[in-house]
């Protein structure tokens, strides 16, 4: 099971963004129009989270003109490149499977606030910096070996 | 050609960069020593004989062990040959490990499928299954096994029996990627037998012909 994780580690996400069920997300999805990529956000809640590892997904629901409107996003596929919580659920079931028979302002999850969630939303952001300071960091050495690299390049030719 | 032994860890999958997922099964293989060697004009034919995975003494039989010895080499838990078409080049005592392979070879592996116990004959041979209602009493039970004209059974007649357990080849599964650090190999698509199994992973006898791109 290790070598399992192992593997899935080397070609998973290195950080995932931190959901819950309830929450209310939006999701950055890159699509394809012809030729052109884009971003396409898809805004909604969370109502499963399954899987383990690499196979991890959540599903998002969200009422599109009447409409129930359900995707399941893979958290490690590369399209998926970002998930923003905009506000945190208050729920007492794993899965809100009972949404879909609900319509209206029934269909409302109640905002889970607090001293716990403030906390949280700062440890996370605080995170987030740090991760891209990190990359930024990373980035800068990879440049810096590469300009160094090209350096002794043009000393060999002097 | 070539052929490496191991054990099959597990499976999970891997994106590709437009997002689509492959199922993969990560194969624990080698390090395997070359135990013997066998050549055409001693033996009747050429191969080389792996071993893999070392086992206490205490685990093999004595005349295995004389084997063993005989190539200076541990004692190894599984054995398996390579036939060759040529002379062989290896010698007694080398290592050959996962960098056999490179990814996007296309392998054969060969291992020995799940037991299933006594299965009938649905779920061993495929057959039809009778409708639950109207009546039927026939659900699971293979129906009319053969005629009073026909005469008795014709022999291999597919019937309820153990089912499992048998080497079973999987053919022409893509290598995704080769670890030969940790000696782990990834195939696309599922491998015969239970986590932990013995499996042999040998170049595609029959590979696919390359797509044009």
């Amino acid at each position: 099971m290790d070598l399992i994780r192992e593997v899935e580690a080397k070609y998973g996400k290195k950080r995932l963004p931190v959901v819950h069920v309830g929450d209310t997300v939006q999701v950055d999805y890159l699509i394809r129009e012809g030729e052109k990529e884009r971003v396409q956000v898809f805004n909604g809640t969370v109502i499963a989270i399954s899987g383990r590892g690499i196979n991890r997904t959540i599903t998002v629901r969200r009422i599109v003109q009447g409409e129930g409107v359900e995707r399941v996003f893979p958290l490690h596929g590369p399209r998926v490149q970002a998930v923003r919580v905009s506000r945190r659920g208050d729920v007492r079931r794993a899965k809100l499977y009972y949404l879909r028979d609900r319509t209206g302002k029934r269909t409302r999850v109640k905002e889970l606030l607090g001293e716990k969630v403030r906390r949280e939303a700062a440890a996370i952001k605080a995170a987030d910096e740090a991760a891209a300071a990190e990359e930024a960091a990373e980035a800068a050495a990879r440049e810096a070996a590469a300009a160094e690299s090209t350096d002794e390049a043009e000393a060999v030719e002097v | 050609m070539a052929l490496i032994l191991g054990r099959k860890v597990g499976m999970t999958q891997i994106f590709a960069e437009d997002g689509t997922a492959t199922g993969v099964t990560v194969l624990a293989v080698g390090p395997c020593v070359v135990c013997q060697v066998r050549k055409q004009d001693q033996d009747g034919y050429n191969a080389i004989q792996l071993g893999f995975e070392d086992v206490r003494d205490k685990r093999v039989t004595k005349p295995l062990l004389g084997h063993f010895k005989k190539a200076d080499v541990a004692p190894k838990r599984f054995l398996r040959e390579e036939r060759l078409a040529e002379e062989p080049t290896h010698s007694v005592g080398d290592v050959i490990k996962a960098d056999v392979f490179a990814a996007g070879d296309y392998v054969d592996v060969v291992g020995t499928s799940k037991g299933r116990g006594f299965s009938g004959t649905i779920k061993r041979h495929g057959f039809q299954r009778g409708p639950e209602t109207h009546g039927s009493m026939n659900v699971r039970a293979p129906g009319s096994i053969s005629t009073k004209r026909r005469g008795p059974l014709f022999k291999g007649k597919r019937m309820p029996g153990r089912y499992g357990v048998d080497r079973t080849t999987v053919k022409n599964l893509r290598v995704v990627d080769v670890d030969a650090d940790k000696n782990l190999l990834l195939v696309a698509g599922s491998v015969p037998g239970p986590k932990n199994g013995f499996v042999q992973v040998q170049t595609a006898r029959t590979a696919p012909v390359k797509a044009a791109s």
